[in-house]
Protein backbone atom coordinates (compact mmCIF):
# COMPACT_ATOMS: atom_id res chain seq x y z
CA UNK A 1 0.00 0.00 0.00
CA UNK A 2 1.27 3.50 -0.80
CA UNK A 3 -0.13 6.43 1.14
CA UNK A 4 0.72 9.87 -0.23
CA UNK A 5 1.23 12.45 2.45
CA UNK A 6 0.34 16.01 1.52
CA UNK A 7 0.47 19.29 3.36
CA UNK A 8 3.93 20.69 2.63
CA UNK A 9 2.91 22.96 -0.22
CA UNK A 10 2.16 26.17 1.68
CA UNK A 11 5.15 25.65 3.96
CA UNK A 12 7.45 25.19 0.94
CA UNK A 13 6.14 28.30 -0.84
CA UNK A 14 6.59 30.38 2.29
CA UNK A 15 10.05 28.92 2.92
CA UNK A 16 11.16 29.95 -0.59
CA UNK A 17 9.73 33.43 -0.05
CA UNK A 18 11.66 33.63 3.21
CA UNK A 19 14.80 32.44 1.40
CA UNK A 20 14.41 35.24 -1.16
CA UNK A 21 14.11 37.74 1.69
CA UNK A 22 17.19 36.46 3.53
CA UNK A 23 19.12 36.37 0.26
CA UNK A 24 18.38 40.03 -0.28
CA UNK A 25 19.31 40.84 3.32
CA UNK A 26 19.00 44.29 4.88
CA UNK A 27 17.03 46.41 2.38
CA UNK A 28 18.75 49.66 3.30
CA UNK A 29 21.98 48.28 1.82
CA UNK A 30 22.52 48.31 -1.94
CA UNK A 31 22.03 45.00 -3.72
CA UNK A 32 25.27 43.41 -4.97
CA UNK A 33 25.44 43.43 -8.78
CA UNK A 34 26.56 40.65 -11.12
CA UNK A 35 29.35 42.92 -12.40
CA UNK A 36 30.55 43.50 -8.82
CA UNK A 37 30.67 39.75 -8.16
CA UNK A 38 32.58 39.15 -11.41
CA UNK A 39 35.06 41.94 -10.66
CA UNK A 40 35.48 41.71 -6.89
CA UNK A 41 34.76 38.06 -6.05
CA UNK A 42 36.37 36.75 -9.23
CA UNK A 43 38.00 33.73 -7.63
CA UNK A 44 34.66 32.50 -6.26
CA UNK A 45 33.29 32.89 -9.79
CA UNK A 46 36.28 30.92 -11.13
CA UNK A 47 35.72 28.09 -8.69
CA UNK A 48 32.06 27.85 -9.63
CA UNK A 49 32.91 27.73 -13.36
CA UNK A 50 35.59 25.07 -12.84
CA UNK A 51 33.49 22.72 -10.75
CA UNK A 52 30.26 23.32 -12.67
CA UNK A 53 32.37 22.55 -15.77
CA UNK A 54 30.88 25.55 -17.56
CA UNK A 55 32.83 28.66 -18.50
CA UNK A 56 30.60 31.73 -18.28
CA UNK A 57 31.56 34.39 -15.76
CA UNK A 58 28.23 36.24 -15.74
CA UNK A 59 26.16 33.09 -15.24
CA UNK A 60 28.56 31.86 -12.55
CA UNK A 61 28.23 35.22 -10.76
CA UNK A 62 24.46 34.98 -11.02
CA UNK A 63 24.57 31.53 -9.45
CA UNK A 64 26.83 32.80 -6.62
CA UNK A 65 24.33 35.56 -5.94
CA UNK A 66 21.32 33.24 -6.12
CA UNK A 67 23.03 30.72 -3.79
CA UNK A 68 23.83 33.43 -1.22
CA UNK A 69 27.53 32.67 -1.60
CA UNK A 70 27.14 28.92 -1.02
CA UNK A 71 29.57 27.81 -3.72
CA UNK A 72 28.51 24.17 -3.93
CA UNK A 73 24.89 25.31 -4.31
CA UNK A 74 26.07 27.75 -7.00
CA UNK A 75 27.95 24.95 -8.79
CA UNK A 76 24.77 22.83 -8.66
CA UNK A 77 22.72 25.68 -10.20
CA UNK A 78 25.18 26.21 -13.05
CA UNK A 79 25.53 22.46 -13.68
CA UNK A 80 21.73 22.23 -13.92
CA UNK A 81 21.61 25.17 -16.33
CA UNK A 82 24.11 23.58 -18.72
CA UNK A 83 21.79 20.62 -19.24
CA UNK A 84 19.25 22.99 -20.84
CA UNK A 85 21.58 24.00 -23.68
CA UNK A 86 22.37 22.16 -26.93
CA UNK A 87 26.01 21.44 -27.74
CA UNK A 88 27.27 23.14 -30.90
CA UNK A 89 30.54 21.25 -31.06
CA UNK A 90 33.95 20.57 -29.63
CA UNK A 91 36.77 23.09 -29.61
CA UNK A 92 40.19 22.72 -31.15
CA UNK A 93 42.41 21.69 -28.17
CA UNK A 94 43.68 24.76 -26.29
CA UNK A 95 47.26 25.80 -27.00
CA UNK A 96 48.62 26.75 -23.59
CA UNK A 97 52.07 27.60 -25.01
CA UNK A 98 50.38 30.58 -26.73
CA UNK A 99 48.85 31.73 -23.44
CA UNK A 100 48.74 35.46 -22.63
CA UNK A 101 50.63 34.98 -19.38
CA UNK A 102 49.42 36.71 -16.20
CA UNK A 103 51.45 34.58 -13.80
CA UNK A 104 54.13 31.99 -14.38
CA UNK A 105 56.39 30.42 -11.83
CA UNK A 106 58.69 27.42 -11.65
CA UNK A 107 60.04 25.78 -8.51
CA UNK A 108 62.58 23.73 -10.46
CA UNK A 109 64.49 26.36 -12.44
CA UNK A 110 65.41 29.79 -11.13
CA UNK A 111 66.44 31.34 -14.44
CA UNK A 112 64.33 30.13 -17.30
CA UNK A 113 63.14 31.66 -20.57
CA UNK A 114 60.29 34.04 -19.81
CA UNK A 115 61.33 34.37 -16.17
CA UNK A 116 59.44 34.04 -12.92
CA UNK A 117 56.36 36.23 -13.20
CA UNK A 118 54.55 36.50 -9.88
CA UNK A 119 51.38 38.18 -11.15
CA UNK A 120 48.47 38.92 -8.78
CA UNK A 121 49.35 36.36 -6.07
CA UNK A 122 48.50 35.89 -2.38
CA UNK A 123 51.98 34.35 -1.94
CA UNK A 124 54.33 36.41 0.27
CA UNK A 125 51.44 38.39 1.76
CA UNK A 126 51.49 38.26 5.55
CA UNK A 127 47.93 37.02 5.89
CA UNK A 128 47.10 39.84 8.26
CA UNK A 129 43.60 41.27 8.02
CA UNK A 130 43.79 44.63 6.31
CA UNK A 131 41.71 47.23 8.16
CA UNK A 132 42.00 49.62 5.20
CA UNK A 133 39.59 47.33 3.33
CA UNK A 134 36.90 48.12 5.90
CA UNK A 135 36.56 51.43 4.13
CA UNK A 136 36.30 51.98 0.39
CA UNK A 137 39.74 53.56 -0.02
CA UNK A 138 41.66 54.43 -3.16
CA UNK A 139 43.68 51.59 -4.67
CA UNK A 140 46.94 52.33 -6.47
CA UNK A 141 47.29 51.53 -10.16
CA UNK A 142 49.63 48.58 -10.79
CA UNK A 143 53.28 49.23 -11.68
CA UNK A 144 54.17 48.75 -15.32
CA UNK A 145 57.42 47.69 -16.88
CA UNK A 146 58.37 47.05 -20.46
CA UNK A 147 57.42 43.50 -21.37
CA UNK A 148 60.02 41.34 -23.10
CA UNK A 149 59.23 39.54 -26.33
CA UNK A 150 61.03 36.46 -25.04
CA UNK A 151 58.84 33.37 -25.37
CA UNK A 152 57.64 31.72 -22.19
CA UNK A 153 59.04 28.24 -22.66
CA UNK A 154 57.37 25.21 -21.14
CA UNK A 155 59.53 23.77 -18.36
CA UNK A 156 58.89 20.19 -19.47
CA UNK A 157 60.51 21.08 -22.83
CA UNK A 158 63.74 22.05 -21.04
CA UNK A 159 64.04 18.60 -19.43
CA UNK A 160 62.83 16.93 -22.60
CA UNK A 161 65.94 18.12 -24.44
CA UNK A 162 68.00 15.87 -22.17
CA UNK A 163 65.50 13.02 -22.44
CA UNK A 164 65.13 13.02 -18.68
CA UNK A 165 61.38 13.45 -18.62
CA UNK A 166 58.56 11.43 -20.11
CA UNK A 167 56.77 13.06 -23.06
CA UNK A 168 53.25 14.54 -22.90
CA UNK A 169 50.66 11.79 -22.52
CA UNK A 170 49.68 10.21 -25.84
CA UNK A 171 47.18 7.59 -26.91
CA UNK A 172 46.94 5.48 -30.04
CA UNK A 173 45.97 7.45 -33.18
CA UNK A 174 42.38 6.17 -33.21
CA UNK A 175 41.69 7.07 -29.56
CA UNK A 176 38.78 9.48 -29.30
CA UNK A 177 38.73 11.59 -26.12
CA UNK A 178 36.04 10.21 -23.80
CA UNK A 179 33.30 12.42 -22.41
CA UNK A 180 31.83 11.87 -18.95
CA UNK A 181 28.81 14.00 -19.79
CA UNK A 182 27.85 11.61 -22.59
CA UNK A 183 28.84 8.11 -21.44
CA UNK A 184 28.38 6.40 -18.07
CA UNK A 185 31.54 6.02 -15.99
CA UNK A 186 33.38 2.73 -16.25
CA UNK A 187 36.49 1.58 -14.46
CA UNK A 188 39.33 1.28 -15.22
CA UNK A 189 39.28 4.64 -16.95
CA UNK A 190 41.67 6.17 -19.49
CA UNK A 191 43.71 9.19 -18.41
CA UNK A 192 41.74 11.65 -20.58
CA UNK A 193 38.50 10.75 -18.81
CA UNK A 194 40.19 10.96 -15.41
CA UNK A 195 41.47 14.44 -16.24
CA UNK A 196 37.96 15.52 -17.24
CA UNK A 197 36.62 14.25 -13.90
CA UNK A 198 39.46 15.89 -11.95
CA UNK A 199 39.03 19.22 -13.78
CA UNK A 200 35.45 19.41 -12.47
CA UNK A 201 36.24 17.68 -9.16
CA UNK A 202 35.80 19.32 -5.77
CA UNK A 203 38.78 21.50 -4.88
CA UNK A 204 38.69 20.53 -1.20
CA UNK A 205 38.55 16.80 -1.96
CA UNK A 206 41.43 16.96 -4.45
CA UNK A 207 43.43 19.19 -2.11
CA UNK A 208 43.09 16.66 0.71
CA UNK A 209 44.07 13.77 -1.58
CA UNK A 210 47.04 15.69 -2.97
CA UNK A 211 48.09 16.48 0.58
CA UNK A 212 47.78 12.82 1.55
CA UNK A 213 50.29 11.86 -1.19
CA UNK A 214 52.76 14.38 0.24
CA UNK A 215 52.33 12.92 3.71
CA UNK A 216 53.31 9.46 2.52
CA UNK A 217 50.04 7.88 1.34
CA UNK A 218 51.23 7.07 -2.17
CA UNK A 219 54.28 9.31 -2.18
CA UNK A 220 55.26 10.69 -5.61
CA UNK A 221 58.13 13.14 -4.81
CA UNK A 222 56.65 16.12 -6.62
CA UNK A 223 58.15 19.42 -7.77
CA UNK A 224 56.20 22.22 -9.35
CA UNK A 225 57.81 22.27 -12.78
CA UNK A 226 55.60 25.16 -13.72
CA UNK A 227 52.36 26.93 -12.99
CA UNK A 228 50.97 29.34 -15.56
CA UNK A 229 47.80 31.43 -15.48
CA UNK A 230 46.47 33.47 -18.35
CA UNK A 231 44.11 33.68 -21.28
CA UNK A 232 44.01 31.25 -24.17
CA UNK A 233 42.09 31.38 -27.41
CA UNK A 234 39.17 28.97 -27.89
CA UNK A 235 38.73 27.90 -31.51
CA UNK A 236 35.87 26.02 -33.11
CA UNK A 237 35.73 24.32 -36.51
CA UNK A 238 32.68 25.81 -38.18
CA UNK A 239 31.19 23.59 -40.87
CA UNK A 240 29.56 26.51 -42.70
CA UNK A 241 32.91 28.26 -43.02
CA UNK A 242 35.13 25.24 -43.52
CA UNK A 243 37.80 26.45 -41.07
CA UNK A 244 38.34 27.08 -37.36
CA UNK A 245 37.36 30.48 -35.96
CA UNK A 246 38.23 32.04 -32.63
CA UNK A 247 35.31 32.33 -30.21
CA UNK A 248 37.22 34.55 -27.82
CA UNK A 249 39.52 33.85 -24.88
CA UNK A 250 39.12 32.09 -21.57
CA UNK A 251 41.38 32.23 -18.51
CA UNK A 252 42.86 28.95 -17.35
CA UNK A 253 45.43 27.74 -14.83
CA UNK A 254 47.88 25.03 -15.84
CA UNK A 255 50.20 23.06 -13.57
CA UNK A 256 53.00 20.77 -14.67
CA UNK A 257 54.07 18.65 -11.72
CA UNK A 258 57.38 16.86 -12.15
CA UNK A 259 57.84 13.65 -10.19
CA UNK A 260 60.79 11.43 -9.43
CA UNK A 261 60.61 7.94 -10.94
CA UNK A 262 63.04 5.13 -10.25
CA UNK A 263 62.29 3.39 -13.51
CA UNK A 264 60.78 0.01 -14.23
CA UNK A 265 61.39 -2.97 -16.49
CA UNK A 266 59.81 -0.92 -19.31
CA UNK A 267 61.10 2.61 -18.64
CA UNK A 268 64.50 4.00 -17.60
CA UNK A 269 64.84 6.25 -14.52
CA UNK A 270 63.39 9.62 -15.49
CA UNK A 271 60.99 12.25 -14.31
CA UNK A 272 57.31 11.53 -14.77
CA UNK A 273 54.55 14.09 -14.76
CA UNK A 274 51.17 14.96 -13.34
CA UNK A 275 49.03 17.46 -15.20
CA UNK A 276 46.48 19.98 -14.02
CA UNK A 277 44.32 22.30 -16.11
CA UNK A 278 41.46 24.28 -14.60
CA UNK A 279 39.05 27.01 -15.73
CA UNK A 280 39.84 30.40 -14.21
CA UNK A 281 42.58 31.35 -11.77
CA UNK A 282 43.00 28.53 -9.30
CA UNK A 283 46.49 27.23 -8.74
CA UNK A 284 45.54 25.33 -5.57
CA UNK A 285 43.11 23.30 -7.64
CA UNK A 286 45.49 22.89 -10.60
CA UNK A 287 48.29 21.72 -8.26
CA UNK A 288 46.00 19.29 -6.43
CA UNK A 289 44.73 17.98 -9.76
CA UNK A 290 48.26 17.33 -11.02
CA UNK A 291 49.24 15.53 -7.79
CA UNK A 292 46.18 13.30 -8.00
CA UNK A 293 46.63 12.75 -11.77
CA UNK A 294 50.14 11.47 -11.08
CA UNK A 295 49.05 9.32 -8.12
CA UNK A 296 46.34 7.71 -10.28
CA UNK A 297 48.96 6.66 -12.83
CA UNK A 298 50.40 4.16 -10.32
CA UNK A 299 49.26 1.11 -12.25
CA UNK A 300 50.45 2.45 -15.61
CA UNK A 301 53.92 3.09 -14.09
CA UNK A 302 54.08 -0.25 -12.29
CA UNK A 303 53.88 1.19 -8.77
CA UNK A 304 52.21 -0.52 -5.80
CA UNK A 305 48.69 0.69 -5.12
CA UNK A 306 48.60 1.23 -1.37
CA UNK A 307 46.92 4.59 -0.79
CA UNK A 308 43.49 6.18 -1.33
CA UNK A 309 44.83 8.77 -3.83
CA UNK A 310 46.00 5.90 -6.10
CA UNK A 311 42.61 4.18 -6.09
CA UNK A 312 40.94 5.34 -9.31
CA UNK A 313 37.44 4.14 -8.54
CA UNK A 314 37.52 5.63 -5.04
CA UNK A 315 38.89 9.00 -6.21
CA UNK A 316 36.83 9.52 -9.35
CA UNK A 317 33.56 8.22 -7.86
CA UNK A 318 33.78 10.69 -4.99
CA UNK A 319 35.33 13.76 -6.60
CA UNK A 320 32.14 15.34 -7.93
CA UNK A 321 30.62 17.59 -5.30
CA UNK A 322 27.24 17.88 -7.04
CA UNK A 323 26.81 14.10 -6.89
CA UNK A 324 28.21 13.99 -3.37
CA UNK A 325 25.98 16.73 -2.01
CA UNK A 326 22.95 15.20 -3.70
CA UNK A 327 23.43 11.88 -1.99
CA UNK A 328 24.45 13.24 1.40
CA UNK A 329 21.73 15.87 1.46
CA UNK A 330 18.98 13.52 0.34
CA UNK A 331 19.17 12.03 3.84
CA UNK A 332 17.26 15.02 5.20
CA UNK A 333 14.26 14.36 2.95
CA UNK A 334 11.31 12.42 4.44
CA UNK A 335 12.25 8.82 5.20
CA UNK A 336 9.22 8.29 7.44
CA UNK A 337 8.21 4.92 6.03
CA UNK A 338 11.78 3.55 5.84
CA UNK A 339 12.32 4.62 9.40
CA UNK A 340 9.06 3.02 10.61
CA UNK A 341 10.21 -0.25 9.04
CA UNK A 342 13.63 0.02 10.74
CA UNK A 343 11.96 0.86 14.04
CA UNK A 344 9.74 -2.20 13.87
CA UNK A 345 12.79 -4.32 13.04
CA UNK A 346 14.82 -3.03 15.98
CA UNK A 347 11.82 -3.58 18.32
CA UNK A 348 11.46 -7.17 17.12
CA UNK A 349 15.19 -7.92 17.50
CA UNK A 350 15.11 -6.43 20.97
CA UNK A 351 12.06 -8.54 21.89
CA UNK A 352 13.74 -11.70 20.56
CA UNK A 353 16.88 -11.06 22.63
CA UNK A 354 14.85 -10.34 25.74
CA UNK A 355 12.76 -13.44 25.22
CA UNK A 356 15.92 -15.55 24.82
CA UNK A 357 17.44 -14.00 27.94
CA UNK A 358 14.27 -14.58 29.98
CA UNK A 359 14.06 -18.12 28.66
CA UNK A 360 17.64 -18.74 29.83
CA UNK A 361 16.82 -17.30 33.27
CA UNK A 362 13.79 -19.59 33.58
CA UNK A 363 15.94 -22.60 32.82
CA UNK A 364 18.53 -21.52 35.35
CA UNK A 365 15.86 -21.09 38.04
CA UNK A 366 14.44 -24.48 37.22
CA UNK A 367 17.88 -26.07 37.61
CA UNK A 368 18.31 -24.50 41.03
CA UNK B 1 19.70 20.37 -43.60
CA UNK B 2 18.98 23.92 -42.56
CA UNK B 3 19.74 26.93 -44.69
CA UNK B 4 22.73 27.95 -42.54
CA UNK B 5 24.58 24.77 -43.49
CA UNK B 6 23.86 25.16 -47.21
CA UNK B 7 25.72 28.44 -47.33
CA UNK B 8 29.03 27.06 -48.41
CA UNK B 9 32.68 27.65 -47.52
CA UNK B 10 34.28 30.90 -48.56
CA UNK B 11 37.63 31.30 -50.31
CA UNK B 12 39.38 34.19 -48.50
CA UNK B 13 40.13 32.06 -45.43
CA UNK B 14 42.86 34.07 -43.69
CA UNK B 15 41.07 37.39 -43.92
CA UNK B 16 37.73 35.95 -42.89
CA UNK B 17 39.30 34.11 -39.96
CA UNK B 18 40.85 37.32 -38.73
CA UNK B 19 37.57 39.21 -39.14
CA UNK B 20 35.59 36.47 -37.37
CA UNK B 21 38.10 36.38 -34.50
CA UNK B 22 37.90 40.13 -34.02
CA UNK B 23 34.10 40.18 -34.29
CA UNK B 24 33.97 37.50 -31.56
CA UNK B 25 35.92 39.85 -29.29
CA UNK B 26 33.84 42.94 -30.11
CA UNK B 27 31.78 44.62 -27.41
CA UNK B 28 28.11 45.30 -28.06
CA UNK B 29 28.94 49.00 -27.81
CA UNK B 30 31.57 48.82 -30.56
CA UNK B 31 29.18 46.95 -32.86
CA UNK B 32 26.29 49.31 -32.14
CA UNK B 33 28.44 52.40 -32.79
CA UNK B 34 29.62 50.99 -36.11
CA UNK B 35 26.03 50.11 -37.06
CA UNK B 36 24.88 53.64 -36.20
CA UNK B 37 27.64 55.09 -38.36
CA UNK B 38 26.89 52.81 -41.31
CA UNK B 39 25.73 55.17 -44.11
CA UNK B 40 23.25 52.78 -45.77
CA UNK B 41 21.65 50.17 -43.51
CA UNK B 42 21.28 46.86 -45.36
CA UNK B 43 18.19 44.66 -45.29
CA UNK B 44 19.07 41.75 -43.03
CA UNK B 45 17.18 38.48 -42.91
CA UNK B 46 17.83 36.19 -39.92
CA UNK B 47 18.63 32.66 -41.06
CA UNK B 48 19.60 30.97 -37.81
CA UNK B 49 19.58 32.26 -34.28
CA UNK B 50 20.91 34.17 -32.56
CA UNK B 51 20.95 31.11 -30.30
CA UNK B 52 23.00 30.08 -27.28
CA UNK B 53 24.53 26.66 -26.78
CA UNK B 54 27.68 24.98 -25.55
CA UNK B 55 31.07 24.13 -26.93
CA UNK B 56 33.09 21.43 -25.21
CA UNK B 57 36.52 22.96 -24.62
CA UNK B 58 39.42 20.56 -24.97
CA UNK B 59 42.86 20.64 -23.44
CA UNK B 60 45.85 18.40 -24.09
CA UNK B 61 47.38 15.98 -21.60
CA UNK B 62 50.66 17.46 -20.38
CA UNK B 63 49.94 20.58 -22.46
CA UNK B 64 50.84 19.04 -25.82
CA UNK B 65 49.66 15.42 -25.70
CA UNK B 66 46.36 13.70 -26.45
CA UNK B 67 43.20 15.82 -26.21
CA UNK B 68 40.84 15.56 -23.25
CA UNK B 69 37.55 17.29 -22.46
CA UNK B 70 38.17 20.09 -19.99
CA UNK B 71 34.65 21.49 -19.66
CA UNK B 72 32.08 23.42 -21.62
CA UNK B 73 31.68 27.11 -22.40
CA UNK B 74 28.58 29.06 -23.42
CA UNK B 75 28.65 30.14 -27.05
CA UNK B 76 26.15 32.20 -29.03
CA UNK B 77 25.91 31.97 -32.80
CA UNK B 78 23.92 33.64 -35.55
CA UNK B 79 23.61 33.49 -39.33
CA UNK B 80 22.07 36.28 -41.35
CA UNK B 81 21.48 36.91 -45.05
CA UNK B 82 21.80 40.29 -46.74
CA UNK B 83 19.43 41.26 -49.55
CA UNK B 84 22.42 40.85 -51.90
CA UNK B 85 22.54 37.15 -51.01
CA UNK B 86 25.69 37.35 -48.89
CA UNK B 87 25.54 35.28 -45.72
CA UNK B 88 27.19 36.35 -42.47
CA UNK B 89 28.09 33.98 -39.64
CA UNK B 90 29.17 34.83 -36.11
CA UNK B 91 30.15 32.79 -33.07
CA UNK B 92 31.26 34.20 -29.73
CA UNK B 93 31.74 33.05 -26.15
CA UNK B 94 28.95 34.11 -23.82
CA UNK B 95 25.22 34.60 -24.11
CA UNK B 96 24.91 38.07 -25.68
CA UNK B 97 22.50 37.49 -28.57
CA UNK B 98 22.29 41.07 -29.85
CA UNK B 99 26.07 41.31 -30.00
CA UNK B 100 26.36 38.12 -32.04
CA UNK B 101 23.50 39.09 -34.38
CA UNK B 102 25.27 42.36 -35.16
CA UNK B 103 28.59 40.53 -35.54
CA UNK B 104 27.00 38.27 -38.17
CA UNK B 105 25.72 41.33 -40.04
CA UNK B 106 29.22 42.81 -40.08
CA UNK B 107 30.72 39.47 -41.16
CA UNK B 108 28.43 39.69 -44.21
CA UNK B 109 29.24 43.37 -44.82
CA UNK B 110 32.97 42.58 -44.59
CA UNK B 111 32.59 40.14 -47.49
CA UNK B 112 31.06 42.75 -49.77
CA UNK B 113 33.65 44.87 -51.56
CA UNK B 114 31.67 48.14 -51.15
CA UNK B 115 31.45 47.85 -47.36
CA UNK B 116 34.66 46.01 -46.46
CA UNK B 117 36.63 49.23 -46.11
CA UNK B 118 34.02 50.67 -43.74
CA UNK B 119 33.98 47.52 -41.59
CA UNK B 120 37.78 47.50 -41.45
CA UNK B 121 38.19 51.10 -40.34
CA UNK B 122 35.04 51.73 -38.32
CA UNK B 123 34.97 48.40 -36.52
CA UNK B 124 37.77 45.85 -36.93
CA UNK B 125 40.50 48.47 -36.57
CA UNK B 126 38.87 49.77 -33.40
CA UNK B 127 38.58 46.28 -31.88
CA UNK B 128 42.13 45.39 -32.87
CA UNK B 129 43.52 48.56 -31.31
CA UNK B 130 41.58 48.01 -28.08
CA UNK B 131 42.76 44.40 -27.75
CA UNK B 132 46.35 45.40 -28.48
CA UNK B 133 46.19 48.13 -25.81
CA UNK B 134 44.61 45.78 -23.24
CA UNK B 135 47.15 43.04 -23.96
CA UNK B 136 50.03 45.48 -23.74
CA UNK B 137 48.82 46.87 -20.42
CA UNK B 138 48.43 43.38 -18.95
CA UNK B 139 51.82 42.29 -20.25
CA UNK B 140 53.47 45.35 -18.72
CA UNK B 141 51.71 44.92 -15.38
CA UNK B 142 52.82 41.29 -15.34
CA UNK B 143 56.37 42.23 -16.37
CA UNK B 144 56.59 44.52 -13.31
CA UNK B 145 56.15 41.40 -11.12
CA UNK B 146 59.07 39.56 -12.75
CA UNK B 147 61.66 38.45 -10.22
CA UNK B 148 65.17 39.83 -10.84
CA UNK B 149 67.42 37.45 -8.95
CA UNK B 150 70.74 38.75 -7.70
CA UNK B 151 73.43 37.07 -5.66
CA UNK B 152 74.79 38.45 -2.41
CA UNK B 153 78.51 37.78 -2.24
CA UNK B 154 79.52 37.03 1.34
CA UNK B 155 82.99 36.38 2.81
CA UNK B 156 86.41 36.41 1.17
CA UNK B 157 86.27 33.28 -1.00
Amino acid sequence: MYVAVKGGEAAITNAHRLLADRRRGERSLPSVTIEQIVEQLGLAVDRVMAEASLYDRSLAALSVRQARGDLIEAIFLLRAYRTTLPRFGTSVPLDTTAMKIERRISATYKDLPGGQLLGPTFDYTHRLLDPSLLADGQVEEPMRKEASDEGVMRVSDILAHEGLIEPDGEFAEDHEAGDLTREPMEFPMSRDLRLQALARGDEGFLLALGYSTQRGYGRTHPFVGEIRIGEVEVELEVAELGFAVSLGRIRVTECQMVNQFKGSSKAPPQFTRGYGLVFGQSERKAMSMSLVDRALRAEELGEDITAPAQDEEFVISHSDNVQATGFVEHLKLPHYVDFQAELALVRRMRADIEAARNGGKDMQEAAE
Amino acid sequence: MDLAEQIGPNTDTTGRRRAAGLLARATTGELQTAWDRLPAKPDVKPVRGPETGLVMVRGRIGGGGAPFNLGEATVTRATVLLASGTAGHAHALGTDKEKVRLAAVFDALWQESETRGFVETALLGVIEARIAAEDRQKAEETAATRVDFFTMVRGED
